[in-house]
């Protein structure tokens, strides 16, 4: 029998999960920023919603060859990389406009008027929230807060804060949007930042080394443990 | 009025346009404080936060010196910052990552050094995509000033500092799903007990989670004194604190104020705070910390900001946000679209709240619509007191975490306060405020 221990499953990157991938979707850059984010971390798996940016930052969206590849990166299956992304309201398992607009409408912005702007913005995008655009280039989404109070209501743009809209700004953001006015502020989609951690210095490779020896003894004591503590409960 | 002169502890810096630079950090004082800790032992450090009954800020109020001192009878394995700043109407982190980011650092490096973690972890909200780039490159400056890393300013500690983004759930929020978050897993609050990552934590590890506000205080509490800050605000309710005010007042945002000396009316209404309620109207209603809690009417604005009366009060302080309703809101809607928050974010881990967040929802929303029955107040009771028995506060625990029983505070509010309201809506086939 296969053993389905986390420690077991963790694996070595690249190695793990034989078969379910031929790999090669994800860019040379793109798999090597994800091999030093995985460093940052004890265990694999913990670099798995990073990587998911950062296979929307190369596709828009998360493909299902990009998860193949991500699976691959952190040692698990497909399955779990998707069951793990489709939790998340910004990793997109179907692909989303260039621009995607996010209008919240939660308490401070509803007080606000922000049911009258997605409204408006509804009817001027001929979409309804969730919809994309017939052009491909936006994205509409009703937002839950998004934590600029102050300025609501609040709108995003792939995440980047636009300050508070009335339906007459709103157009005119979108004409900017589709004139590609704002593309230095807002970079496309996906990009979820554009600073990077310095090469310069980092976690010493002994150490993680040494804490993923460490880790992977506990979870295989623990297993051990879980085995030892069944009994048969099924009615034998 | 009470606005004390008390001084800005976390906000001081933001009078500068470039207060997220090293450049503004260090010609402000900045990492004095962590020099300074370097230099105590960090049993002391640790003394000097406990002393400062620095309450955490994420929203349970758990004082931070206690939770280490869990910590400290067994060594610490991680230390992680909660940043997922999700509470609706709560935006106070949102501006520290911004605007402060190396002041956010420093005091993770405090907190670190005095538990003696050698691996932090600062969780970000995935959303604020501005605030990550800022406190990443906050910190690649900090690696470059010799203020992370190994030997930090010759002191001997090493410390190696992640920044980690978050993907969009209200529900990492919550210490223990932002653990499994973390881990790369769906963001499952965990199983109590064990009721603190004290025990078993971040990959099973003693793992402590602090707020980004809790730490952000930590280099002013180190260079003037635990005492200094126990000092400023009431009793418990030690120091100054965050508020972030909105709704319809004239003047929203986030105020630092000393913490239980000024009263949600002043917060309210003081010109140099919210500016009193726009166009002006009066003001229905407030919700005093985010909407978890249960509201308050203009009877109640007399209650001064503190944790303890607050609670007292029949609600609580929790993130720190205060929504100023006016006379013109409807209270069915306002409830309505904080019932359809928790209906779009309960994990679906608890049969309670997965189902009953949207049985309450569409309940809700066929009142605002004008499809109400006149049972369905009732029906809308039965099913608060199905997730929260009782309908008491704190609200009875049927679920994982306080999300589910939390779904009950703005109905059970609104119902209280303007059931009138809810029979119009019925009676009338409709809002009376559309």
């Amino acid at each position: 029998m296969t053993d389905r221990s986390p420690a077991a499953r963790r694996g070595t990157p690249l190695q793990a999960a034989p078969g379910t991938s031929k790999g090669g979707h994800l860019s040379t850059e793109t798999v090597e920023r994800a091999r030093r984010t995985i460093d940052l971390y004890p265990e694999a798996r913990s670099a798995l919603i990073p990587l998911c940016h950062l296979a929307q930052e190369q596709d828009g969206w998360l493909t299902p060859e990009a998860m193949s590849d991500i699976a691959e990166l952190v040692g698990i299956t497909p399955a779990e990389v998707l069951g793990t992304a489709s939790f998340y309201d910004m990793l997109h398992t179907e692909p989303v406009g260039r621009y995607v607009v996010s209008i919240c409408t939660n308490i401070a912005c509803q007080l606000n008027g922000a049911d009258e702007l997605l409204e408006h913005a509804q009817e001027m995008l001929a979409v309804n929230a969730g919809g994309t655009t017939s052009d491909g280039e936006l994205t509409l989404e009703e937002a839950e807060c998004l934590a600029d109070c102050d300025r609501a209501p609040c709108v995003q743009v792939n995440h980047r804060f636009v300050g508070a809209q009335t339906p007459e700004s709103f157009d005119r953001l979108v004409a900017e949007l589709r004139a590609g006015d704002r593309r230095d502020e807002i970079p496309p989609h996906g990009t979820l930042t554009r600073v990077r951690r310095d090469g310069g210095i980092r976690t010493d490779p002994a150490r993680v080394a040494s804490e993923r020896a460490a880790m992977a003894q506990v979870q295989a004591r623990r297993a051990e443990e879980a085995r030892s503590d069944v009994g048969g409960k099924g009615g034998a | 009025m009470t606005i004390t002169d008390a001084p800005k502890i976390v906000t001081a810096r933001l009078e500068h346009d470039d207060s997220h630079t090293l450049e503004c950090y260090l010609a402000t004082g900045g990492y004095d404080g962590l020099r300074k800790a370097l230099t105590m032992t960090p049993e002391a450090v640790a003394h000097e936060v406990d002393a400062a009954s620095l309450l955490g800020r994420g929203g349970a109020g758990f004082p931070a010196g206690r939770k280490w001192a869990m910590l400290r009878k067994n060594p610490v394995t991680y230390l992680v910052v909660n940043g997922d700043e999700s509470e609706p109407a709560t935006f106070k982190d949102h501006l520290l990552v911004e605007r402060d980011p190396h002041q956010l650092i420093e005091g993770v490096l405090i907190a670190a050094y005095a538990l003696q973690v050698t691996r932090a972890f600062i969780f970000i909200r995935g959303e604020f995509a501005l605030g990550l780039e800022r406190v990443q490159s906050a910190l690649n400056d900090a690696y470059a000033h010799g203020a992370v890393g190994s030997d930090i300013f010759g002191s001997g500690f090493s410390i190696d500092l992640v920044v980690h983004p978050g993907a969009g759930a209200y529900i990492c929020g919550e210490e223990t799903a932002l653990l499994e978050s973390l881990e790369g897993k769906r963001g499952f609050p965990r199983i109590k007990p064990p009721y603190f990552p004290a025990a078993i934590g971040l990959y099973g590890e003693p793992t402590v989670v602090n707020n980004v506000e809790t730490m952000s205080n930590l280099p002013w509490i180190v260079l003037n004194g635990g005492d200094a800050f126990a000092a400023l605000g009431v009793g418990r309710s030690a120091g100054t604190r965050l508020f972030a005010l909105a709704g319809h007042v004239n003047r929203p945002g986030v105020y630092e104020l000393e913490m239980a000396k000024t009263t949600f009316g002043d917060l309210i209404n003081a010109p140099i705070l919210g500016g009193g309620i726009r166009h002006g109207r009066e003001l229905k209603a407030f919700i005093p910390g985010g909407v978890s809690a249960p509201w308050f009417g203009p009877d109640q604005i007399d209650l001064p900001l503190g944790q303890d009366e607050v609670a007292a009060a029949g609600s609580m302080l929790g993130s720190g946000s205060v929504v100023a309703m006016d006379d013109q809101t409807c209270a069915v809607r306002a409830a309505w679209r904080i019932t359809k928050f928790f209906a779009r974010e309960s994990c679906g881990q608890c049969t309670p709240c997965r189902e009953g967040s949207g049985w309450l929802e569409r309940i809700m929303a066929r009142i605002e619509r004008g499809h109400g029955r006149r049972v369905d107040l009732d029906l809308l009771l039965d099913a608060c007191d199905n997730i929260a028995p009782g309908l008491t506060w704190p609200p009875q625990q049927t679920t994982i975490c306080v999300l589910g029983p939390s779904i009950p505070s703005s109905i059970g509010s609104a119902i209280a306060m303007f059931r009138d309201e809810f029979l119009v809506h019925i009676k009338d086939g409709g809002c009376p405020f559309a």
